[in-house]
């Protein structure tokens, strides 16, 4: 069986172009606000969403994610809020997860990805899993038929990139670089080594997120990723914007400017 | 049978420990997990780790033995291991020296270490001003605020300290910001962890620095009295100094281990740092434990007069023995805590940590119910110095 997500990695590939993947935290600046600037993204011209579950100790995210974090948090956001967010935008995109460990444990493992399954959801993004700590994970995603999205780092050893990879389904999430989520002004070049590395031991597609923010930056990670992640870039937007409409309408138009570079020359 | 793990390997205690990380830190952890596990076997590093610690900590710590408070605690025989004697004050020095001869050896140049009352904190810039190594600690701004001595300490001791704004503003805040910063910085710089909490092999190798209090306190028990005490109590925030003592204990299965949690305005109140007596298994900070966390996963939190205990996650191995029922963990409230702070002041001449009160506390308790024939010993980790402002506050003795 394949995923939305799945499905959208063989078309891209076969048009020879990136994908663009949009990331927001579940209830910010609120809960439709998400589900709003979530659907400009889609019609902006990104390809899949991936929708994060705040969480009180997001140790990979930088300041940007967890001022959002912290709003969603404060205005309630819990499972129910991000299944509904879930089912609102899987109608119009492939769309995972992203989510620290704990919240998944604490709402149970099965139930957790049938509800994934149930709403949607192509699979779950898990940056802090380790493979080592993964057999009911790998189980549970294996009997519902859901990708499992490893994050994979510059520092990680060729041995280890086997590993992590062959539990991996969806895309490999190569980080950019040896830190937090955030905007830089530039791509680090450990990306692209990163890449090639992983090229060695995979055929899965690989997505590189942290750090890539401008049109400039996808365009140029588009040349030799399957995927473009953009997340913090996009809370940026909302957060300074003057009133939601505005928020929405600056979403809307990053995307359209990010969705121009994805072809590979 | 054994109650001691082997978790050098794995990192696992029974269901407990392990991993819950970014890959990006996967390797230096195996790099501190191998570099532990070498010095653990080395005699030249050991040798090198004991002499610091005669020379420079004041080891072995002394057994005092406190005839007059212990009319309190229905005349059982009470026995302090005095870790509050050591150098700064507490037993946080243990550990910090043997991570500080690791960052030499892994050939690092600069350590980062979070604190909440800023014991720890004050120890690892100690260790790093001892050593020649670069210093950064990480702290919540709340705290920066409540113990600015401490702050003044360590700036002292030529550390950087910065006041962490996320979050809640408290210690739990302070780890993922080192966390953070050991993401970015992970080629140059050793995280200094604090408590035998976060990832493998952290709850392993804090533990293994710590070991030497009991191993000192069981020979000293054994010379002093041709037997071992019938419980050894010890206050548990992250849980370091009762795993040293508990540890070299675990299989003299007649000697019962007594971990004393803080509890706050009381359990039912939902003010407190209980984490065993009041939480729920989860993962916070890199290991499976207990953890104070809501319906959806998210941490509570926690709360304590003692800021040393005031921290909504537990080491893994005691989450472990709790399980396997090989020790006990109770809750002492911020009242009974103070009450026994008072009483050892009062009658033995001994300003103890707030967080050992809570030890002394238990120990109250205990006592009469065990009755005048049994033995208890008392690990003291630390001396209340740095609590007399909290303590005058707490007694409305006008500063």
């Amino acid at each position: 069986m394949s995923t939305p997500l799945d499905t959208l990695f063989v078309r891209t590939r076969s048009e020879n172009r990136a994908a663009l993947i949009g990331y927001l935290p579940a209830g910010f600046p609120t809960q439709q606000g998400c589900i709003d600037a979530l659907t400009a993204m889609v019609e902006g011209g990104v390809d899949a969403i991936e929708i994060g579950y705040p969480y009180s100790d997001p140790v990979m995210d930088g300041p940007v994610i967890q001022a959002a974090a912290d709003t969603s948090l404060r205005n309630g956001t819990g499972a129910a809020e991000v299944m509904a967010t879930l089912a609102a935008i899987a109608k119009i995109a492939p769309t995972v997860v992203m989510t620290y460990w704990n919240p998944i444990e604490k709402y149970g493992v099965d139930k957790f990805l049938a509800d994934i399954k149930g709403n949607g959801g192509s699979g779950v993004i898990t940056p802090d899993l380790t493979i080592e700590e993964s057999d009911p994970w790998i189980a549970a995603s294996t009997s519902h038929d859901t990708n499992r999205i490893y994050v994979v780092a510059p520092s990680t050893l060729e041995e280890r990139l086997r590993k992590v990879t062959a539990a991996t389904s969806g895309f490999v999430y190569a980080a950019s670089l040896m830190g937090v989520t955030g905007t830089r002004t530039t791509v680090s070049s450990s990306a692209r080594g990163l890449v090639s590395r992983l090229r060695e031991v995979t055929d899965l597609p690989i997505a590189v997120g942290l750090g890539v923010s401008t049109p400039e930056q996808a365009s140029e990670v588009a040349q030799y990723a399957d995927g473009v992640i953009v997340g913090s870039a996009f809370i940026r937007l909302l957060q300074e914007a003057h009133n939601p409409q505005d928020g929405i309408a600056k979403v809307r138009a990053l995307a359209q400017d990010l969705a121009k570079g994805l072809q590979r020359s | 049978m054994s109650f001691a793990v082997d978790s050098h390997i794995i990192g696992h205690f029974g269901p407990y420990g392990g991993r819950f990380v970014p890959e990006a830190l996967i390797g230096a952890l195996d790099e501190l997990a191998l570099a532990h596990e070498v010095a653990l076997k080395d005699p030249i590093f050991q040798a090198e780790l004991a002499e610091l610690h005669r020379t420079y900590t004041g080891r072995p710590s002394i057994i005092t033995e406190v005839k007059r408070f212990a009319e309190h605690a229905g005349g059982a025989r009470i026995l302090l291991k005095r870790e509050d004697l050591n150098h700064t004050g507490s037993h946080k020095i243990n550990n910090v020296l043997g991570q500080a001869l690791l960052t030499k050896r892994m050939g690092k140049k600069r350590i980062i270490a979070e604190t909440g009352a800023g014991q720890h904190g004050v120890a690892a810039a100690t260790a790093a001003a001892l050593m020649g190594l670069e210093c950064v600690v990480y702290m919540g701004e709340e705290d920066t605020k409540r113990q600015s001595l401490n702050v003044a300490r360590m700036k002292l001791l030529g550390a950087e300290v910065i006041p962490v704004t996320q979050g809640s503003k408290t210690l739990k805040d302070a780890i993922n910001e080192a966390m953070r910063d050991w993401v970015t910085n992970v080629d140059t710089t050793h995280y200094m962890l604090g408590t035998v909490a976060g990832p493998h092999p952290f709850p392993t190798m804090v533990r293994d620095f710590h070991r030497v209090i009991g191993v000192e306190a069981r020979e000293q028990c054994l010379e002093l009295m041709g037997r071992l005490p019938d419980a050894i109590l010890a206050c548990i925030g992250g849980g370091s100094n009762a795993i040293g003592i508990f540890h070299p204990f675990l299989d003299d299965v007649n000697v019962r281990l007594i971990g004393l949690e803080a509890g706050g305005s009381g359990i039912e109140s939902g003010l407190h740092a209980a984490t065993i007596s009041g939480g729920s298994p989860g993962v916070l900070h890199g290991t499976r434990s207990y953890v104070l966390q809501d319906a959806n996963g998210q941490t509570v939190e926690s709360h304590s007069i003692s800021a040393g205990l005031d921290y909504p996650g537990v080491g893994p191995e005691h989450a472990y023995l709790n399980d396997i029922g090989r020790a006990e963990y109770r809750a002492i409230t911020d009242a009974q805590a103070m009450e026994a702070f008072a009483l050892l002041c009062k009658t033995e001449g001994i300003i103890p940590a707030i967080e050992s009160a809570h030890a002394l506390a238990g120990a109250m308790q205990i006592g009469k119910e065990l009755g005048s024939e049994a033995v208890l010993l008392v690990n003291l980790s630390g001396r209340g110095d740095k609590d007399v402002q909290t303590a005058a506050d707490y007694f409305g003795i006008p500063l």
